[in-house]
């Protein structure tokens, strides 16, 4: 069975785009082939920094036969008729249709149309440049003397030649015929930019590999890495050192070069004072280069050694010292840089630099960095107690959270926010905890970050995020859809994990209200969007750990469920109850409760919420139901009075042998009218006691 | 005065000096004739104060509209946020960038930008360079283009550009621009550390002028004029001057009625575009004083730079109505 290779080569192509090129690459042109028939046996796609591939294995050599009858008009019928029917089945007369009859319609005509199977390669070089036009490159470009003309083919940087190239292994493969803007596909590429830079000619998949390879560029970008990493960790091990892994970077790394070179620079060990954090982002953000770790310290603590990792895409001429010394040329500059920053940082204390905060915009609607501040300590404070928290220690750790974004070291590395902050507080001898917090509040990040346990770097990190949901919500900038440029989504679910991980308890309306007072607002607009948007985010978080969708929605329902850790619990309870017999047997109850009521109400257009008259309660099951209700409905109250979900779920359990006893014996709908009423009446009461804990008319039925 | 004989001793000792690995306006020397003989024209800097070798208007305005074009020239780039008074060995308010422009880009510029490293001295076979992803924009210009930051052994040297749009006209063709930032190429060439250090002209001993000797007076100065006494109220009252020049000018560059009189019918030729352009970069740069002495809020900032851009465009606009801009029946058939 014939191959295609395809290859695209153009000047570099950004690290951060090959990965997903190559993949898109590999869907557009088997979902070209298979819309029109052709299947294959497997399709691989690679990318380096200047060429994209496609091996596609196994495709047929021609298309499938085609034959179509088509039903002309009948015999005898009207010149126009006939005209139509040659010509849309292509006949020159009616001689070439076939005439057939039927016993219902008579005699008609039939064109029978054979289309042989088109040659594969026919079909490539029809889809490949079509493909190659409408590449969906994420930023895209023109060039050359032909982008003087509109409609000039676009890449992501100028494409040089293409390779297509299809046939059996066994045999020479053809070229697939086609150009794109006056690149002619054909059998010619290059190999690395400066070791192998003349043309090579390739035939197939099974020798375009080896031919690359002996032209110094590997092909697969897993192959890449998988050499960079062993190579980094065998040097690193040569040492005595220890690889800092950062699959980012590898992935990145792999994408600059086409043979990569792994090599180790060092720095003065003078530039070991700076935090390990600092080094680590220098020599990553700027540099591109793998940090490594040293023996632990005196104090136990993880310490990185003087040394670093690089990837150059050369087999220099002197082993790579020259490469390796103007490497570490450039790390000792950016180093000399991050020392000069964590020197001079340090000489101004933190809320020495508050003020320069006054004049940086938080968002245009919301004030400056410094008026957030001041609403955050007063947040922070306020919320201190309820997360037993130290007050004055959480007021002082949000007065101090945002000051690093002045320091020159966050200037220069944002990614450090937070974290420097941690280190110049420790510096200036704040409290531990404060130091902590002013990291921590920025936390958690995301589903997988870590949650603060430390009680003041909870209380700032509430206080930070309410903050920012009720300012965005007070102006009317809430996320839609996939636009959360604020990441608010984030901010309330990380309010929800700080909740649940302390075990807070914070009624969120009143929150709210404080929060949107700070802005010099009042939350009546908005609390109740912003209270749906937390149910929301809740059941998501929930529905990821394995909770029931419904039961959320089943306390939900109820009035007033602003108590996040309440709401959690109840929850909890309720699926607990509804995995026992009793439970379920209720809820069957429940149900049958509610159609009853709903078909009764709607007949008589009426509601049956008055108390059950005692004095109408004729048989013993009604009384016993009666008198079940009464007491279970109002212990299952005051436990939930008591935030004692369990004992509520006890109480109502104890109503599932009444109920059952009940619809057992007893005709709801009695002839005597007031008997009815009072037995609807009774049904209600059920209801009613029911959602003491839930409203059951919200749960599911078995399972998820 | 030389006898004949010391004036060739001393030709070939210049020759020597003007090494490119050896003195920075060797370095100038050789890139200008590496691109003269690429048929670029070797211009001069722009007399005007520009915050990047871009707004040269060989750059800015010729990247726009039909015609070809080639030139390459030095440009001091004016930066003042950047000044440390002459205390970072890497940092200067005031540096050169060598600006080549290549309209349209020649299929082969990453080579010809890869041969210019080898005639500065760089060994290809020795040191890893890279074309690693950098897109440029310059909000200020309405420009933007796709292409890389230049490394050699892991420092950016160059910017390599491909012009999209400029003044927000799309380019057409595009151009190829590469930056290169000389003292940093200079540095690495020279084996120097502290950009002050460069040797300038090649000489050693009492003849030797380093590049501290030319500039390190000068970064001291300026950084106290941009950081300390820069006078603001005149720096607002330049741009407002500048803004409002350059759209007078733009008026009365226009055919019609209210501006110059037009003796040719229907010619919609600009004819001040130029002149009106010198106005957009005296705002530009008058913008940068004021970001420097630190007068400008966030949000000011944002609308100052739509001001710049709003003139930039309306000056490409102006360009495109001019012979040298293209204008429809002066373009070239080829």
């Amino acid at each position: 069975m014939p191959d295609l290779l395809l290859e695209l080569f153009s000047e570099e192509i950004p690290a951060r785009m090959q990965r997903r090129a190559a993949e898109d690459l590999r869907k557009l042109v088997t979902d070209a082939l298979v819309e029109r028939g052709f299947l294959y046996e497997g399709a691989k796609a690679f990318a380096t920094p200047r060429r994209l591939a496609l091996h596609v294995a196994g495709l047929p050599p021609r298309g499938q036969d085609v034959r179509e009858e088509r039903k002309g008009p009948r015999v005898g019928a009207p010149e126009g008729a006939v005209q139509g029917f040659l010509k849309s089945a292509g006949l020159a007369s009616l001689d070439e249709a076939r005439i057939v009859s039927d016993p219902k319609k008579g005699e008609f005509y039939v064109a029978v149309i054979e289309r042989p199977g088109r040659e594969t390669i026919e079909v490539l070089a029809e889809i490949l440049p079509a493909i190659v036009r409408s590449f969906p490159w994420p930023k895209s470009m023109r060039w050359g003397a032909a982008s003087r003309e509109p409609g000039s083919l676009r890449w992501v940087r100028p494409l040089h030649s293409i390779v297509a190239s299809f046939g059996p292994e066994t045999e020479t493969p053809e070229v697939v015929p086609f150009s794109v803007d006056g690149i002619e596909a054909g059998l010619m590429t290059r190999g690395h930019r400066f070791l192998a830079p003349k043309a090579i000619e390739v035939r197939r998949f099974a020798d375009y590999l080896p031919a690359l390879e002996r032209a110094f560029v590997v092909l697969d970008s897993e192959r890449r890495k998988d050499i960079i990493l062993h190579d980094a960790r065998d040097l690193a091990f040569a040492r005595g050192l220890d690889l800092v892994e950062d699959e980012g970077l590898l992935e990145e790394v792999a994408g600059l070069v086409e043979w990569p070179v792994t090599l180790m620079g060092a720095f003065d060990e003078r530039f070991l004072a700076i935090p390990p954090e600092v080094i680590r982002a220098t020599i990553r953000a700027n540099q591109k280069c793998f940090v490594l770790r040293g023996a632990p310290g005196p104090d136990g603590r993880e310490r990185l050694a003087n040394a670093f990792i690089l990837v150059s895409n050369l087999v220099a001429s002197d082993g790579g010292a020259a490469i390796v010394a103007g490497n570490e040329r450039v790390v000792r500059a950016r180093l000399s840089d991050a020392a000069f920053f964590w020197e001079t940082d340090r000489k101004v204390r933190l809320e020495d630099r508050l003020s320069k905060l006054e004049s940086i915009v938080f968002h245009e609607k919301l004030g400056t960095q410094a008026a957030r501040v001041e609403r955050i300590a007063g947040l922070a404070r306020a919320l201190a107690p309820v997360v037993g928290a130290d007050p004055d220690l959480a007021e002082r750790a949000a007065r101090l959270a945002k000051a690093d974004l002045v320091t020159e070291m966050v200037g220069e590395f944002p990614e450090l926010q937070g974290l420097m902050g941690r280190y110049y507080a420790a510096e200036q001898g704040e409290d531990p905890a404060v130091a902590a917090a002013i990291e921590e509040h920025y936390k958690p990040l995301g589903p997988g970050d870590r949650v603060p346990s430390e009680p003041v770097s909870v209380a700032v990190a509430l206080a930070d995020k309410l903050d920012t949901l009720v300012g965005f919500w007070a102006i009317g900038e809430t996320p839609t859809g996939s636009k959360d440029p604020y990441a608010l989504r984030r901010a309330a679910l990380g309010v929800i994990r700080l909740i649940l991980a302390s075990e807070a308890r914070l009624p969120l309306r009143a929150q709210i209200a404080a929060a949107a007072a700070g802005h010099g607002q009042k939350s009546d607009a908005f609390a109740g969007d912003l209270l749906a948007f937390f149910a929301d985010r809740l059941k998501v978080y929930l529905r990821d750990q394995g909770a029931r969708h419904d039961l959320i929605d089943a306390v939900f329902a109820l009035p007033g469920q602003d108590d996040l850790l309440m709401v959690v619990r109840r929850v909890e309870a309720l699926g607990r109850f509804l995995d026992t017999e009793d439970g379920k047997n209720l809820l069957a109850g429940y149900r049958r409760a509610a159609n009853i009521l709903r078909i009764e109400e709607k007949k008589d257009g009426r509601a049956y919420d008055a108390a059950p008259d005692p004095a109408l309660l004729s048989l013993p099951e009604e009384s016993a139901l009666a008198e079940a209700l009464r007491s279970n409905g109002a212990e299952a109250g005051k436990a939930v009075a008591a935030e004692d979900f369990e004992g509520a779920m006890r109480a109502l359990s104890a109503l599932r042998a009444p109920v059952d006893a009940f619809f057992d014996k007893v005709t709801v709908n009695a002839d005597e009218a007031g008997l009815r009423a009072n037995r609807l009446a009774l049904l209600n009461a059920l209801r009613a006691a029911t959602r003491e804990v839930a409203d059951f008319s919200r749960i599911g039925g078995e399972g998820r | 005065m030389h006898s004949p004989s010391g004036y060739r001793e001393q030709m070939t000792a210049t020759d020597a000096d003007l090494q490119p690995t050896r003195s920075f306006q060797g370095l100038i020397l050789t890139l200008q004739r590496f691109w003269a003989a690429q048929g670029c024209v070797i211009l001069q800097p722009y007399d005007m104060e520009v915050g990047a070798g871009t707004f040269h208007p060989a750059t800015t305005l010729r990247a726009l509209g039909p015609k070809p074009w080639k030139a390459a020239y030095v440009q001091p780039s004016r930066r003042p946020k950047d000044g440390r008074y002459g205390e970072n060995p890497n940092r200067l308010q005031h540096y050169y960038q060598f600006q080549v422009i290549l309209k349209p880009n020649p299929p082969n510029l990453q080579e010809l930008y890869l041969d210019s490293l080898k005639a500065i001295g760089v060994d290809l076979g020795l040191h890893d360079i890279r074309f690693v992803e950098d897109d440029w924009e310059s909000p200020t210009l309405g420009a933007w283009g796709l292409g890389w930051e230049c490394w050699c052994d892991g420092m950016e040297v160059s910017q390599f550009t491909y012009f999209q749009q400029v003044a927000g006209f799309e380019c057409a063709p595009v151009a190829g621009e590469l930056t290169y930032g000389l003292e940093r190429l200079a540095m690495y060439v020279q084996g120097v550390e502290n950009v002050y250090d460069l040797n300038f002209n090649g000489r050693e001993g009492d003849e030797k002028v380093t590049y501290g000797d030319v500039f390190l007076q000068a970064e001291q100065e300026y950084s106290r004029h941009n950081f300390e006494a820069a006078d603001t109220e005149m720096l607002f009252r330049q741009f407002r001057d500048a803004e409002a020049a350059c759209r007078a000018y733009l008026q009365a560059g226009e055919p019609g009625p209210g501006g110059e009189a037009d003796r040719r019918g229907n010619d919609t030729r600009h004819r001040m575009a130029q002149p009106a352009y010198d106005q957009c970069i005296k705002a530009s740069h008058v913008f940068n004083l004021l970001d420097a002495r630190g007068v400008i809020s966030v949000t000011e900032r944002q609308s100052y730079i739509l001001r710049v851009r709003e003139l930039a465009k309306a000056c490409g606009e102006a360009w495109r109505r001019t012979e040298a801009g293209g204008l429809a029946g002066d373009a070239p058939t080829a």
